[in-house]
């Protein structure tokens, strides 16, 4: 590993937590827009994100030193997880010690701690997100576990760089199993990053109480951590969807400048059609009540558990 | 080493009848359980040094007693010092832990001489080099877990527990005995070392179904897991540790011997049950666990869930040894005895936490806790850790084992056969979804317990446990973290074991840069756990410190927001049923046939409103209740025959003798 591979790895963790909140900015922008309103500047979500960690925090009275440490921790995973998913540039150093099972393990942590900070006031709001953020994960973390088979047992490979190099090479072609597993992606992302029709981002009210349930006692600088942790999740996402499915334009390591820049731009146009067709299927749905989302994340689990088992069956040795 | 471990076994002998007359006082306890320490970390220490001696060969020791005409051998080989490792490193801070416990113990002469004697016969089952030691270590390990399960025998709850054990572990070991038996064949050799020379053709099938009745039965698989949940959390909290956290282990051990070792070459079918009743053990474990509201028999259930994770991985491991993909089965055999090292350090963690929290408030009911990370900040940390390593979380142990058994399960394409290959998608399937409920769990476990406003006055007034249990939850703590961000040290060590057990080794892994582990191909697969520990506490001290310099520092204090309903009981938290209650709806109405109905007053009324949530345990309705029902009707009938008289006596007798003889005429 040559200084330029860890500088390039350096700049892509930089990169994902400077640009989350404009991934967030972005998408509430598109939304805004396909419902006939101007919406705030795609800018907003940095100056909500200043303002909030200008401001006083307010802590209940009973919290416990578990509730002020886990926005950092939460916020921690999330982004060593973020910084593991290949962005603009794959093969990068830090692919050799953590691979796609280790990403899908990492964000379970900071759900685990998430799950635990909603519980520590004792109110019921909190407990409320937290159960069903447990009841949610127990159905998609399975699912996601699911689809990532499916893509390693292709590539031979758990490794996002590797998977990442396969589906450009020739190898991969269209196949039913990719596309389930793709399908599979999909849903637990909209479910794993609270959007609409699993839950909504955008209120702070008690119908939603799912993500904002577990965080309505949170304040200050630990609200604007946890918001940050909500929009790099939500851009390691959609970063590991570009990169397994539209791997075009990635630069590989060592590749030179030029081929950076050009990585980086395939990225930010990926990241915006994605952010678009996110918004585009949120508006064009409504929400789902509570226990309707387990048969939609059960339909994810099915999809990926048929991805697999269709590769178990059709493809010998790999 | 042997020498020295055979002569450990016995000095436990020993300290278990002087406990006889130390249990008299306080002081002479806490000498017995001290001594327990240091013999098992001496215990540790030789097998440690035997698991890791180059290429060392058997050595066992001779007794010249034992079955008539027969002779005992112990000794240690790389399989037995892995798990005597295991079992005594555990068992050594337990001991440290019951210390502390033995000041408080209300009946110690129930417990101090019998505790000695269970790790002794512990030890005995692994040093056993025959099968006649064998069976009287692992009587004796049950027998002394029964004393000790019935130490407590007032309420009649514990000694239903412990009738049920008493059944169950008779019944496994009477499987063992037959297994052996079937093993020994007609010439009766009963060491090892010529059963392996000996053995009967066409056995193997047959002691596998014996040796998952029999070890299954003790190490709790599905559906002969009923005895684990009652017995388990009605001994003293340090034995809990023991029974759940390393008596578990042994029955692995069991089975592990008698089919990797013993019954000769596996056939591919052999994982095909192992496979199907381990997926079905590891998630119905999870979802019992989840409806337990009692912390103690929440975490027995879940060592159910994990002992289904082990044998998902010695099935995985027979299925590739069967078809000579030795370094799959390596790596699938390593995977499932990392998690016998990481279970063995959580549980015991965990039971020891629960053990703290009983004591300092006489509750195991959840219902009844919350908001000890407050009155007891220490025994809040260590169990925390136990949690988040027993949801399989990096940079945790439990989720290393984990992912190796993960890597197992994408080797499986390579099987030849389309039954395990169809088999094995699911099988992971199954245990991704039992990782992600044992999170949901954890949550409820620490979250109901630890975490909120205390629900009763026992929970407010807790008190932190004295500093022998601190020390030992916290080294435990601090052995979970080590396993996890260091596991290359271990799975190097169970080099000797794999290759013993299925013929191939991993690569050595300590090696390797940033000291990750890396199973097959660097390219296929990599973890480093202490890489992604250091960047997750980078990353956080980066963002704290960011935080600091950047942004206010004004923190107010305040009542938690009411949403406009100022209410001051904590009664209104959520409680472990309803933290529960979506699982249960989702997954429950079909496991446990759950049925929630609601009863509202009409409006105006002041009556309460009544919710009430039914369970069937559907395990117990479909096998155990129609098999009790069964021998009590046999049993009636059978009564008439206790007031016969002498003439209808010898009559019987009569006819049996001849009904006998004519079976034994006839067979030959």
């Amino acid at each position: 590993m040559s200084y330029s591979d860890w500088l390039i790895q350096l700049a892509q963790t930089a990169l994902v937590l400077g640009l989350a909140p404009l991934l967030s900015g972005v998408t509430r922008k598109i939304r805004a827009r396909l419902l006939r309103r101007q919406g705030p500047s795609i800018l907003q979500p940095y100056r909500d994100l200043l303002k909030l960690i200008r401001k006083e925090a307010v802590v209940a009275e009973n919290a416990s030193w578990l509730f002020r440490a886990a926005p950092y921790l939460i916020f921690a995973t999330t982004w060593v997880a973020a910084a593991l998913v290949p962005t603009f540039a794959s093969g990068l150093p830090l692919g050799a010690v953590a691979d796609l099972i280790v990403i899908v393990a990492l964000l379970g942590t900071a759900r685990f701690l998430l799950a635990l900070a909603g519980l520590d006031v004792g109110t019921s709001f909190g407990g409320l997100g937290s159960s069903r953020e447990m009841l949610f994960a127990s159905l998609a973390e399975p699912a996601m576990l699911m689809a990532v088979f499916t893509l390693s047992l292709f590539a031979g490979s758990t490794q996002l760089s590797s998977i990442s190099a396969y589906m450009l090479g020739p190898g991969a072609g269209v196949d039913i199993s990719l596309a389930l597993a793709l399908v599979a992606l999909i849903i637990v992302s909209i479910g794993e990053n609270a959007r609409i029709p699993v839950d909504n981002p955008a209120t702070h009210l008690e119908l939603t109480m799912v993500h904002e349930a577990m965080i309505l006692e949170y304040s200050g600088r630990h609200l604007a951590v946890l918001e940050a942790a909500a929009a790099v999740k939500l851009l390691l996402y959609l970063s590991l969807i570009a990169c397994v499915f539209t791997p075009w334009g990635t630069a590989v390591a060592g590749a030179g400048v030029l081929a950076y820049l050009i990585g980086l731009l395939a990225w930010a146009i990926k990241l915006a059609v994605l952010g678009f067709l996110l918004v585009l299927f949120e508006t064009a749905i409504a929400k789902m009540r509570v226990f309707r989302v387990p048969e939609f994340l059960g339909i994810a689990l099915m999809l990926g558990l048929l991805a697999t088992i269709l590769l178990f069956v059709s493809k010998v040795s790999r | 080493m042997s020498q020295l471990a055979a002569s450990g076994v016995g000095f436990l002998l020993v300290l278990s009848v002087l406990g006889i007359f130390a249990a008299r006082r306080a002081s002479g306890s806490r000498l017995i359980y001290a001594a327990c320490a240091a013999v098992c970390a001496g215990l540790a220490g030789a097998a440690l040094l035997r698991l890791l001696a180059p290429a060392a060969g058997l050595e066992s020791v001779e007794i010249p007693v034992g079955l008539p005409l027969g002779r005992t051998f112990l000794g240690l080989d790389a399989l037995s010092a892995a798990f005597a490792v295991i079992i005594n490193l555990a068992a050594s801070i337990v001991s440290g832990y019951a210390i502390g416990y033995a000041a408080r113990a209300r009946e110690p002469q129930r417990v101090v001489p019998f505790y000695p004697a269970f790790i002794a016969g512990m030890n005995l089952v692994l040093l056993a080099q025959d099968a006649f030691s064998f069976l009287v270590g692992w009587e004796l390990m049950s027998l002394a877990s029964w004393a000790l399960v019935v130490s407590e025998h007032r309420s009649p709850e514990n000694r239903r527990a412990a009738l049920v054990y008493l059944i169950m572990a008779s019944g496994g070991a009477l499987t063992l005995l037959l297994a052996f038996g079937l093993l020994a064949g007609p010439e009766g050799g009963y060491s090892f070392e010529a059963i392996r020379r000996l053995r009967a053709p066409g056995v193997g099938p047959i002691v596998l179904l014996l040796a998952l009745l029999g070890a299954g039965s003790k190490a709790g698989l599905v559906p002969l897991h009923a005895w684990l949940p009652l017995a388990h959390p009605a001994a003293p909290s340090h034995v809990s540790a023991l029974m759940s956290g390393v008596m578990t282990k042994v029955a692995v051990y069991g089975f592990v011997r008698l089919v990797f070792d013993l019954a000769g070459a596996p056939a591919w079918w052999w994982s095909v049950p192992v496979l199907l009743i381990a997926a079905i053990t590891a998630l119905l474990g999870v979802l019992y666990a989840l409806m337990e509201h009692d912390l103690k028999r929440l975490l027995a259930y879940h060592t159910v869930e994990n002992i289904g994770i082990i044998f998902i991985g010695l099935g995985l491991a027979l299925a590739f040894e069967a078809s000579g993909l030795r370094a799959a089965a390596a790596l699938a055999f390593a995977a499932a005895i990392f998690h016998v090292f990481n279970h063995s350090l959580f549980k015991s963690l965990l039971f020891m936490g629960s053990g703290a929290v009983l004591n300092a408030t006489g509750e195991r009911d959840m219902e009844h806790l919350g908001g000890l990370i407050r009155r007891m900040p220490v025994t809040a940390v260590a169990f925390l850790a136990g949690c988040i390593a027993i949801s399989a979380l990096p940079p945790f142990n439990g989720f290393v084992s984990e992912w190796l058994t993960f890597q197992a399960i994408l080797l499986s394409p390579q099987l030849p056969q389309w039954v395990p290959r169809l088999l094995v998608p699911a099988v992971g399937a199954t245990l991704a979804c039992s990782a992600a409920l044992a999170a949901a769990c954890f949550v409820k476990a620490f979250g109901m317990s630890f975490l909120g406003r205390p629900r009763t006055v026992a929970a407010s007034s807790a008190a932190e446990t004295d500093r022998f249990s601190q020390i030992a939850m916290l080294s435990l703590a601090l052995l979970c973290l080590l396993a996890g961000i260091l596991p290359g040290f271990v799975l190097d060590s169970l080099g000797a074991v794999t290759q013993l057990a299925v013929g191939a080794k991993l690569a050595p892994q300590s090696a390797q840069a940033w000291l990750r582990i890396v199973p097959i191909d660097i390219h296929r697969s990599a973890y480093s756990g202490l890489f992604v520990f250091v960047m997750i506490l980078l990353a956080a001290a980066a963002t704290a410190f960011v935080v600091r310099r950047v942004a206010s520092h004004a923190l107010r204090r305040s009542p938690a927001w009411d949403c406009g309903f100022p209410d001051a009981s904590p009664a209104t938290q959520y409680t472990a049923g309803s933290f529960a209650q979506p699982i249960r709806r989702v997954f429950g109405s079909v496991v446990f046939r759950a049925r929630e109905q609601v009863t509202l007053p009409k409006p105006g009324d002041t009556a309460v409103a009544r919710l009430q949530v039914e369970l069937r345990d559907t395990v117990w309705d479909a096998l155990y209740a129609p098999i009790i029902r069964l021998v009590a009707a046999t049993a009636e009938r059978l009564n008439r025959m206790q007031f016969l008289t002498i003439r209808n006596y010898l009559t019987l007798v009569f006819a049996a003798l001849v009904a006998l003889l004519i079976i034994v005429g006839t067979w030959r």
